[in-house]
């Protein structure tokens, strides 16, 4: 938390994207969290995938619900669409946005609370209908904004500040995702954003409902040994299937990789993603082996990051409901009220 | 890349890039937060310690530490930190109470300074307190040097010369005026413990052309005019008048020629402009008096009719530069170029001389007839003799001046107690964390937009018209606490401690100024290529830690930091903090012998 506006000044060298915007030009207010919050480096890897991608800030909307980690979006991207919906209802705001405009950015920035308690059911719907959005979930195990208590992703047995042990089976988004059909699965950790950030830029390139369940430790309440969305732990136990190179170049890049080593792998637009395998001999295309991979290695301690699963050829809710392509916005009143001869021909068709 | 041996002393010294840069080392954020807190008494002494004339400097100093402020790379110009110093001066109150009494106690020791000119009255300052008999020698009436005979009244009044003196000698210094040294020999007769030279540059260099002889009437040596005119023996001046000379010298003789009649009063310079040797606020004060400034012409020939000057023939050049980017003036073949005018004052440069020091007494001359003078000591080749101010490396200013006396006054204190003067004790240092609260610190940490203020000028009109009359006003109050909050307060230096880091990344995402990273560690030419702003001021340094838990190091690259305390603010473990780092420079006394 700091009362100080953040000073204007910026560094002279400072460089600037394609639409001579600096990083600095996609920032929002200053951050009212606790000092050293993972979640403000997840808004700063945010701004930093949005620069680097050259995206215009008003073509994004952000959406979130409640707690400190859906506090975030007044952080960032200052000059972009906002909604803060009401706790664990962002999925079901950012389906009808969608469903009104599709060219939009949609950016869901929850909790575990928000995603894996209250709202978990509108988690869950807008993962199978397969909404075009990037969903990041910032995830430290507890309610952070109500002052620390478990939240269901608490791993079973980890401790809280004062002693209480969790006695709940802990809900893993991940396995969640992976098994409602979300298109783009990812693990992320707020203290690496070497691996954030090309994972986010991945993550709003892909059409497609893409899922980032993103580790960020609460230091007020959530930082201390015993817990398992530490600092300390999640560096001792991160077991990365992969590192992303996200390349914008429209041809793949030849790299100094040995060939087993690397995959290269298209996205919708063209652009493509270089992944570094490290360790495991590990598919990202394989969703069953995906889920299989994540619980043997989970049950054994480890925290698996990247890239887990990715659909080459996603197809998002328009194409499911035949919608019309122009954003409503942009329709004027006859197509929007057709009237009712229109009306008594959908009726009509119904009998 | 941890260096070797990591010098906090120096090492935070040279973040306060103005204190630093100022050759006697003038805690100048500590000086103007108290200017911004309005203790302008306190804000004077501090730099009365420093450098012995803030008043005077307040007005007049070169002030090589406005170039090195960090506000100049952060926003377009420097804190006005001269004239932050003029205002501690003026807004002061009586300051006698708080200056070092007339020492009771006598050491024995009797130090002779030659020239009454800052550099002595620097030694003076330092030795009377303790104990010294110090005896100033000058030629002229009244003590001050080229400061009070040529500097024109119109910057520096003659008040504020007679008063920041005045306290030197109030410390029990005796002065002998009007005497002039003419044997140096016989004057190391007298057993002096120590004799100290601060006779100055007091030449002025000529320029010879044809007719310069025959019209020396209607030419004058410019530093020998201005001393004229301080004494009062010149007061005016002709209609047309040409200044030769692009230096400070030159500027301050044509705002002279403008107040004393002179209605066409140009400047003509060999160089170009921007090489002038003029500081650009100088040349800016000419030019806003209506004075223009020709350059690249030479002087060829001084016309006269029987020794009536009608004025100087130019040759014109232009510069070329060889493959080594050295600079010739070569002539550009147009035509010569013949303006009028009535009188000429030439101001093409100053030289030492020394007609009074016997050669083959011990003190060594080179081959350019200047004294052999250590840098650091300031001692001469004759053990007991030391050298400072202009008189030492040639003409350069009130500043350096006073920081030649303050180091020759070490050297006699050691010397004077048996110690070697050329072992220079290591300046000390302190760190003090400014931390109040959780985001609350005993500096003002807000970032001030506010650019650079003007000081206001008396109109043209009332100035030109009175020579005595300070053509600058000065900053009031409230420009002046305006003009102080863009101090970036570079001495509260940001510290970091490498065994609380969690590496959360919190201090690099609100850095506003992208000056922290945690990466790979390498060596220095790599490490700055890779930073998340590129680090491409050499000058400036690297601050970096020891390998943290991930194996990474943090480097901060000094260069734009705003001190803003965000970085502190934002840690939660508090591994940085914002502490105010103050250096102890040895001086004359206890501080500089102690061997530590
Ligand atoms: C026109 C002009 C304008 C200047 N403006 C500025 C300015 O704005 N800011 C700035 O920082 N600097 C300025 N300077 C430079 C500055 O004045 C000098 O650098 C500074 O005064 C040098 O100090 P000093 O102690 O070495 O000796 P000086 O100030 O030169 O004093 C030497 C003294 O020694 C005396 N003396 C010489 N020989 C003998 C002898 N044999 N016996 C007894 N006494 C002797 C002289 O009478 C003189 O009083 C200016 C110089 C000139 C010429
Ligand atoms: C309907 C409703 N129920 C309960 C709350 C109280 N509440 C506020 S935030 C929060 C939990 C937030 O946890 P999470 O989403 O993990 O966010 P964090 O603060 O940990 O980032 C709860 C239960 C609420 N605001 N609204
Ligand atoms: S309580 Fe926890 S989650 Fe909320 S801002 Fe503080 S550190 Fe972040
Ligand atoms: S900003 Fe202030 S402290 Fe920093 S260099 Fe400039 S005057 Fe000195
Ligand atoms: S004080 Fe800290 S946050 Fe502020 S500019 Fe310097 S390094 Fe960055
Ligand atoms: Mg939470």
């Amino acid at each position: 938390m700091t009362f100080l506006p953040k000073p204007k000044f910026r560094h002279p060298a400072i460089e600037t994207n394609e639409l001579g915007l600096t990083h600095r030009d996609y920032e929002g207010s200053i951050s009212t969290l606790c000092a050293g919050c993972g979640h403000d480096s997840i808004s700063s890897a945010i701004m930093h995938a949005c620069y680097e991608l050259n995206l215009p800030p008003h073509r994004i909307a952000k959406l979130s619900g409640i707690g400190c980690s859906s506090k975030t979006p007044t952080y960032f991207l200052g000059n972009a669409h906002g909604f803060n919906s009401v706790h664990g209802r962002m999925p079901s705001v950012l389906t009808g946005a969608n469903v009104a405009n599709r060219e939009l950015i949609y950016l869901g920035v929850s909790g575990d609370g928000d995603s894996a308690s209250i709202g978990f059911g509108q988690f869950a719907h807008s993962i199978r209908r397969g909404v075009n959005m990037v969903y990041i979930v910032a995830n430290n195990g507890v309610y952070g904004l109500t002052k620390g208590q478990f939240s269901a992703t608490a791993d079973k047995g980890a401790k809280l500040k004062k002693g209480a042990v969790n006695s709940d089976s802990p809900i893993d988004l991940v396995a969640m995702a992976l098994q409602l059909g979300a298109t783009f699965v990812a693990r992320s950790f707020s203290g690496d954003k070497g691996q954030l950030v090309p994972l986010i830029k991945a993550a709003i390139e892909h059409r497609g409902p893409a899922f980032i369940d993103c580790i960020s430790p609460c230091v007020a309440f959530n930082n201390h040994e015993g817990s398992t969305k530490s600092f300390d732990y999640v560096r001792e136990h991160n077991e990365a299937v992969n590192a992303l190179d996200f390349v914008t170049e429209r041809a793949p890049i030849t790299t100094s990789y040995a060939p087993g080593d690397m995959q290269v792998v298209r996205l919708h637009d063209g652009t493509f993603i270089r992944l570094r395998k490290v360790g495991a001999d590990y598919d990202v295309h394989d969703r069953i082996a995906a889920m299989n991979y994540i619980s043997t290695r989970e049950a054994s301690g480890e925290v698996v990051t990247g890239l887990i699963y990715l659909e080459d050829h996603p197809e998002d809710m328009h194409d499911h409901l035949d919608t019309v392509s122009t954003p409503l916005n942009r329709l004027g009143d006859a197509e929007l009220v057709p009237g009712q001869a229109a009306l008594d021909k959908i009726n009509a068709g119904l009998r | 890349m941890k260096p070797e041996r990591f010098d906090p002393a120096d090492y935070f010294h040279k973040v306060v890039d103005c204190q630093w840069a100022c050759p006697a080392h003038t805690p100048v954020p500590e000086y103007i937060r108290l200017i911004a807190a309005g203790r302008y008494a306190d804000a004077y002494m501090i730099n009365w310690e420093s450098n012995v004339f803030p008043g005077i400097l307040g007005r007049t100093c070169d002030r090589p530490c406005e170039p090195a402020c960090r506000r100049g790379r952060v926003e377009k110009e420097p804190v006005a930190i001269c004239r932050l110093k003029r205002v501690a001066a003026d807004f002061k109150d009586d300051v006698r109470p708080r200056m070092p009494a007339k020492s009771e106690f006598k050491n024995g020791k009797r130090v002779a300074c030659i020239g009454a000119g800052p550099a002595s009255l620097t030694v003076a300052r330092d030795l009377a307190p303790l104990g010294y008999e110090v005896v100033v020698f000058d030629a002229e009436p009244k003590a001050g040097g080229m400061v009070r005979t040529q500097i024109p009244k119109f910057r520096l009044p003659e008040e504020v010369i007679d008063e920041e003196v005045g306290y030197v000698f109030d410390l029990g210094v005796e002065f002998r005026h009007g005497h002039r040294v003419e044997s140096m020999s016989a004057f190391l007769a007298h057993d002096w413990d120590a004799v100290f030279v601060g006779t100055g540059a007091p030449r002025g260099r000529d320029l010879e052309a044809p007719g310069r002889k025959e019209a020396a009437a209607h030419i004058h040596l410019g530093i020998d005019w201005l001393a004229n005119v301080a004494f009062g023996h010149v007061t005016k001046i002709s209609k047309r008048v040409i200044v030769l000379g692009g230096g400070n010298t030159a500027m301050d003789c044509c705002r002279s020629a403008r107040r004393l009649g002179g209605e066409d009063v140009k400047v003509v310079v060999r160089s170009g402009f921007e090489e002038m040797k003029a500081s650009p606020w100088e040349k800016e004060d000419a030019m806003h008096e209506g004075i223009p400034i020709l350059n690249y012409m030479v002087p060829k020939e001084f016309r006269h009719v029987g020794g009536k000057l009608t004025g100087v023939l130019f040759e014109k050049v232009r510069a070329e530069y060889d493959a080594k980017g050295r600079r010739s003036l070569v002539p550009s073949g147009e035509p010569d170029e013949f303006l009028e005018c009535d009188e000429v004052l030439v101001a093409v440069g100053q030289e030492n001389a020394f007609p009074w020091i016997e050669r083959g007494i011990g003190i060594e001359f080179d081959k350019w007839d200047m004294p052999v003078v250590d840098q650091e000591t300031m001692a001469s080749t004759l053990p007991h003799v030391f050298f400072g101010g202009d008189s030492a490396f040639g003409p350069k200013n009130i500043i350096w001046a006073v920081a030649h006396g303050h180091a020759a006054a070490v050297s006699i204190d050691r010397m004077c107690h048996g110690l070697d003067p050329s072992v220079r004790p290591h300046p000390g240092y302190s760190l003090i964390s400014q931390k109040m609260g959780i985001h609350e610190w005993s500096y003002d940490n807000a970032i001030s937009a506010q650019q650079r203020l003007k000081v206001p000028l008396v109109e043209n009109r009332k100035a030109l018209g009175d020579i005595k009359l300070e053509v600058e006003l000065g900053f009031d109050v409230v420009r002046a606490f305006e003009e102080a909050q863009r101090c970036l307060n570079c001495d509260v230096q940001t510290i970091f401690t490498e065994k609380l880091c969690i590496e959360c990344d919190a201090c690099v995402d609100i850095c506003p100024m992208d000056c922290i990273t945690f990466t790979a560690d390498g060596p220095e030419g790599d490490l700055r290529a890779r930073l998340n702003a590129p680090a491409n001021n050499v000058e400036q340094a690297l601050y970096t830690s020891d390998a943290l838990k991930t194996g990474r190091i943090m480097a901060k690259d000094e260069d734009v930091c705003l001190h803003c305390g965000l970085c502190a603010e934002r840690c939660p473990t508090g591994a940085w903090d914002m502490q105010k780092f103050n250096v102890k420079l040895p001086r004359a006394g206890a501080s500089c012998r102690s061997t530590a």
